[in-house]
Formats: structure tokens, C-alpha cells, sequence
């Protein structure tokens, strides 16, 4: 991609160049990315930069997608699977400031999509590219806590301890007692972490169509998930795995296919639920759906029984 | 009728206006320059400098009126704007020998070659609030002016005096390896174990606070690896490069800084005789804290090179290094008040279901329920 010109941005466009990172740093982080999609699931250490949001607040997925973005591109960002949440309002105003792109709240429209803890209920396409915010890539780090012994762990495929934490869960709570970030085998050789999505959107991630890239800037990894990638949740023959599931639809919509969100309406107990996709949910209303709590229902306003 | 959460970005707006006025303050009173920070708050930019690895008074004084004087937010900024910088060219090693001293002095000898420089220093003063500066009072008289001055090369206490009589461990010569590369953890991602290179780079970065305190630790029995200040020292320092078409060193300008050298706990084996070890800390500006700080850890930190016992955190290069960023700390530690409330609705999904199957248990076997 061509970014060599400097963002047109009048504020700021004079001091920092297209997508706020200098070339050499971006041509470091895609040289990170090609090693990443060539190993699927591999850790790539990264001389991930300062940026001008809080580690632990996106750092690495910004700087994945000032290094892929170009002035063509169109960008959607998304926390908890929201456009409107902080975060993403703050992360699409720093791309819309300093590379002047498009940007649109439409997951069919977008080429970037960067994410915090979902994937888009729509399934992806093959042009286009999920980036994932990551806070703690290593899967094994809650297993053990220092990085020499991790690194050694993935080298010799040695992912024992991973499966007497799932089976210790299994006899202590009759459950996988985890359920996000839940663990995945790429492509049959490394465990990775999908970041804290829902483990109800781990399935989206076997075979997607679309690129899929995570970036963690505290801790200065990347790894990738190339088109058509063997993504499998770990699990045993005897408790397989399973996603989450709600004995409701949504409020708005109706969906009982999307990852719904509670909302408590009242100090009564009264609570209703709602797409945490905010788009796939606009776009089912747009289409007619209804869901029980919906303004123009005859029951709408009302507190869900 | 229920409206989802919406409007974030109106409200985001707005909150960042109501930042700038509180920042602001009263517009009764007048608003603080930055050159006044600059030159009255200089050790408040020190620290801002040191660990936003950025000499630039000028910056480091705008980024504390902008964070309101919070200190770590201002090295936050300062870092996001050093991140963006080119590199024109590599210094060449700084010659602390050669400083313009201001302060000079050695806790393991009472007189030495080139004399106590005390300078200005907080060091001896009763900390008792002077009411003075509060009415606006006088300004202060001129400090007076020695009769002599101060050696032009003050010698250095370790590798001039101590190293003479061969009383403390040798260390590489810089100047055999000049062109030898130095790590940049703002480069090169870090891996472990980590060269001294880079442990003094991540130090020298690292957090006041944490160093201090891991410092601290090693004096209370968390390490052993007693130190005693060689010598400590502030001052004007040239910095030189050479460019490689002009062949020869010039000087782009002076830095301030604290040097710090620690001796400690000596070694000895079968083949060599006791001798001491030492400690190394360098920050920007006057910051003897840390610099002492930094150079206790730096010692503590090479258990591994001198065969000790590791038994402090303080002595664990991986635990001190991964912690001591507070750019970093700061970040994720406060991360947690973003939302996460998709993740929470998988929690309560599951405590919910497994409350249900404890209850359905509980149920379909009363018996049981009743022997107990």
C-alpha cells in the first residue's frame, strides 16, 4: 500500500505523518505481520511503539491498522461489538484525524474492521480484514506466569497444562469454566488466544474468509490467523464444546442468533436483552424485525417480564 | 421504551471540555507559563525527561501544564511524541570524566582528589515549610562563588581511584568497543534473558517510584548485595556525533545529568583476589534518588553474572523489567474501567447455568438431601 503522503489533517497533519506512525515503524510492524501469517498462531515479537492512547487501551491494534490502512480503505471500529462505546469513538476519530479515511459503522462496507472483544455477527469477506485488540496474547500466561517458559512451552508443543486446567474445571464446576479467551488449536500445532472475545464467537474464527490480525502493544506481540485458517476450541470427546446461548431474543430485533447483551431495566429485577452488535441489530430493525421491547411494539416500553 | 446506550461521542466531547477548563482553573488567577515550570518546577521535568527518554526541557514543561502536573500523563505524552521522531544519527558515549560539575561528592571517602562538590542539594535542609515563598516573599540572594574553581577533569572515583589499586572489578572499556551495538528497547522488542545494556535502558526509563522502592528492597535483605555511593555526580555534559562523511566528532549540544556509582559487596574465588562490584545509574537532570535507585537494582540484577543466590525480586531481571514502565503500568491498570461487559455476560451465563444444575441436583435427590 501506498501511504508515503502525509495526512491532510489540518490540526495536526503537518507534525505527524498518514496514519500517525513513521514508514520504517510500519514497515517493521508488516514484516511482524508476513512472519505472523506465515505461521499461523505463532507469537511474533514486535518493537511495538509508544502511542498516544494507554497501553492496554488498543495500542496494538491501532498499530496494526496504521500499518495496513491505506487512503482507499474504510474503516469500522468496534468495542463489545458497539461503534458508539468509547473507545471505538476514540480510536475512529484518531484514524479519521490522522489518515483522513472513510470510516463507516456498516460491517458489509468496511475494509478494516478493528475490534475490542468481538467479531461482527455478519460473516466476513475475503477482502476484508479484522484486527484484533489483544491485552495478554500468551494463552499459557495465567498457567505460567514467566515468558522463557512459555516460549519453550509453544516450541515443544507442550500443552499439557492447559489441558489439566480444562479438565480440573470440568471436575471442579461440571464446566469448561471459561468463557472468553478461550483457548484455540491453530491449524493443529499452536494454542493461541482469540483475545477476550466471547467463546461464542470462537466458531466465526475456523475457516474465516477474511484476514484475521491481532496486535498487543504492552506486551509487543502479533499474530495472525491467514484466510481459511483451521481454528479449533479445545475440548474433550466427553464435554464437547459449546457457546453460550440465551433463553431470550433480543429486545429490538428479535435475533436469538447474535451474542445478546443484558440490559437491567429496573431495581426490580427487570431486565431485557439486546444485540451487543449494534449494526447486525440496526440493520434487522431496518429490515422490519421487532423485538418484544421495541418502541413500536404494542408492548414496547414496558419492562420485559 | 428502551433506547440502547447511544450519544458516546457527543458526551466524549464534552468531557474533554470540561478537562480543559479544569485545567485550567480560576481564570481569576493567572495562568502558569510553561517557562516558569520549566525553570521552577526543573525537577519535575527531570523526571518527565529521564522517563519519557527525551531531553527537551521546553516539551517536558508544556506536557506537565497539560497533564495538570500529573507526572506520569506528561511522560505519557512525552513518549507519544518521542515515538514519532526519526533518528538522524547515534551519539557517541557521553564522557561524564569530562563534566561541568555542579555537585560531586563520594560516600566512601571524606576528601578525594577534585574535593566534596556539594551543590545544590535538598540534603541537609530541615524540612520545615517555608512560609515565605507561600506571601511571595523575597527573592532569594545570590548563592556565593568559590575562590577556586572546579577541576576542569574530576577524576572518577571508581575507575580512577578505586580501579588504581585494582580494588574493584574491571569493567569492558567503552572505548575498545565504541561501534559495538547498544540495545534500544524503543527499537527491538525485548527478549530474556536481557543484556546490562538494556536492563540500564529499561531502568533509566523506568518508574521513580518502582525503582526506588525495588532499590529499597534490596537494602532490607531482598538481595545481598550491600552498597555503599562511590560517588555521585551533576553536571553539564557535552553530546557528540560523527557523521560518517565528516570523519571527525562534533558537539550538537550539553545535557544535564546524575551519575551514580555504587560499590558493593565484593567477590573473590580460588583465582582472584576480593574484589568490589559495582552498581550503575545514569538519569537525566538532578534526580540523585533515582540514580541511586537505579544503580542499587542494576546491581541487584547481576545475580546471575556474579553466581549469587537469587532471593528478591529485586535480583529477577524479567519481574523488575516487565514492571517498571509506568507508561505501561498505568495503561492496563486502568484499562479495567473500559467496558467489558461482553465478557461479564459470559460470566454471568455461567453462574447462572451452573447455580441451575446445583439446584436441579439438589431436587432430583432428596433422599440424600436428607441423610444429611
Amino acid at each position: 500500500m501506498e501511504n508515503t503522503q502525509t495526512s491532510q489533517n489540518t490540526e495536526t497533519g503537518a507534525a505527524y505523518n498518514f496514519a500517525y506512525l513513521d514508514e520504517q515503524t510500519k514497515r517493521m510492524i508488516r514484516r511482524a505481520l508476513l512472519k505472523a501469517v506465515a505461521i499461523p498462531g505463532y507469537q511474533v515479537p514486535f518493537a511495538g511503539r509508544e502511542m498516544p492512547m494507554p497501553y492496554g487501551w488498543g495500542t496494538g491494534g491501532v498499530q496494526v491498522t496504521a500499518a495496513v490502512i491505506g487512503p482507499d480503505d474504510t474503516l469500522k471500529v468496534i468495542d463489545q461489538g458497539a461503534d458508539d462505546t468509547t473507545n471505538a469513538v476514540s480510536i475512529r476519530q484518531f484514524f479519521a484525524k490522522t489518515a483522513g479515511v472513510a470510516t463507516t459503522e456498516k460491517t458489509a462496507e468496511a475494509s478494516i474492521i478493528q475490534t475490542r472483544h468481538r467479531i461482527p455477527e455478519k460473516p466476513l469477506r475475503d477482502d476484508q480484514i479484522l484486527v484484533y485488540q489483544v491485552p495478554i496474547p500468551e494463552p499459557l500466561r495465567f498457567l505460567e506466569p514467566r515468558e522463557t517458559e512459555t516460549r519453550k512451552m509453544h516450541a515443544l508443543e507442550e500443552y499439557g497444562l492447559m489441558h489439566v486446567k480444562l479438565y480440573e474445571d470440568i471436575s471442579r464446576h461440571g464446566h469448561i469454566a471459561t468463557t472468553y479467551a478461550y483457548p484455540v488449536m491453530v491449524d493443529g500445532r499452536y494454542v493461541m488466544d482469540p483475545s477476550p472475545t466471547p467463546k461464542f464467537d470462537n466458531p466465526k474464527m475456523n475457516m474465516m474468509p477474511a484476514l484475521q490480525l491481532f496486535g498487543a502493544g504492552r506486551e509487543k506481540r502479533i499474530y495472525a490467523l491467514p484466510p481459511f485458517t483451521r481454528v479449533e476450541s479445545l475440548d474433550f470427546e466427553d464435554h464437547p464444546f459449546s457457546v453460550q446461548s440465551w433463553d431470550d431474543e433480543c429486545g429490538m430485533c428479535s435475533a436469538t442468533d447474535s451474542y445478546l447483551d443484558e440490559v437491567i431495566l429496573d431495581d426490580k429485577g427487570n431486565r431485557m436483552f439486546v444485540c451487543s452488535d449494534t449494526d447486525y441489530c440496526t440493520e434487522r430493525q431496518d429490515a422490519g424485525h421487532r423485538g418484544p421491547q421495541h418502541h413500536d411494539q404494542p408492548l414496547g416500553g414496558k419492562a420485559a417480564e | 421504551m428502551y433506547v440502547a446506550v447511544k450519544g458516546g461521542e457527543r458526551a466524549i466531547n464534552n468531557a474533554h471540555r470540561l478537562l480543559a477548563e479544569k485545567r485550567r482553573g480560576n481564570t481569576e488567577t493567572p495562568e502558569i507559563e510553561t517557562d516558569q515550570i520549566e525553570q521552577q518546577l526543573s525537577l519535575s521535568v527531570a523526571r518527565v525527561m529521564s522517563e519519557g527518554s527525551l531531553f527537551d526541557r521546553d516539551l517536558a514543561a508544556l506536557a506537565i501544564k497539560q497533564a495538570r502536573g500529573d507526572l506520569i500523563e506528561a511522560i505519557f505524552l512525552i513518549r507519544a511524541y518521542r515515538t514519532t521522531l526519526p533518528r538522524f544519527a547515534f551519539s557517541k558515549p557521553i564522557e561524564t570524566g569530562k563534566m561541568d560539575i555542579e555537585r560531586r561528592i563520594s560516600a566512601t571517602f571524606k576528601d578525594l582528589p577534585g574535593g566534596q562538590i556539594l551543590g545544590p542539594t535538598f540534603d541537609y535542609t530541615h524540612r520545615l515549610l517555608d512560609f515565605t515563598l507561600m506571601a511571595n516573599g523575597q527573592t532569594p540572594p545570590e548563592a556565593a562563588q568559590g575562590d577556586q574553581p572546579v577541576d576542569d577533569t574530576m577524576p572518577r572515583v571508581l575507575d580512577d581511584l578505586l580501579n588504581y589499586e585494582g580494588l574493584i572489578q574491571d569493567e569492558p572499556a567503552s572505548a575498545d568497543n565504541d561501534d559495538a551495538p547498544v540495545a534500544d528497547l524503543t527499537r527491538e522488542p525485548v527478549s530474556f534473558p536481557a543484556g546490562r545494556d538494556l536492563r540500564l535502558q529499561n531502568l533509566a526509563r523506568g518508574d521513580e517510584g518502582f525503582i526506588l522502592s525495588m532499590g529499597y528492597s534490596t537494602q532490607r535483605g531482598y538481595a545481598n548485595s550491600h552498597a555503599f555511593v562511590g560517588e555521585i555526580r551533576y553536571g553539564k555534559v557535552a553530546v557528540e556525533i560523527e557523521p560518517e562523511e565528516l570523519g571527525f566528532a562534533i558537539d550538537i549540544g550539553d545535557i544535564d545529568i546524575t551519575e551514580c556509582e555504587t560499590v558493593n559487596k565484593f567477590k573473590g574465588s580460588k583465582i582472584k583476589p576480593p574484589q568490589f562490584t559495582r552498581g550503575y545509574g545514569l538519569v537525566f537532570g538532578q534526580s540523585e534518588r533515582k540514580a541511586i535507585s537505579m544503580a542499587l537494582v542494576d546491581r541487584a540484577m547481576r545475580a546471575r553474572e556474579m553466581g549469587e543466590q537469587i532471593m528478591g525480586p529485586a535480583q529477577d531481571e524479567e519481574f523488575i523489567m516487565e514492571h517498571s514502565d509506568n507508561v505501561q503500568a498505568t495503561g492496563f491498570v486502568e484499562h479495567i474501567k473500559l467496558p467489558h461487559y461482553v465478557d461479564f455476560q459470559g460470566e454471568l451465563e455461567l453462574v447462572r447455568r451452573m447455580r441451575k444444575e446445583i439446584e436441579a441436583r439438589a431436587q432430583s435427590t432428596p433422599e440424600t438431601k436428607a441423610a444429611e
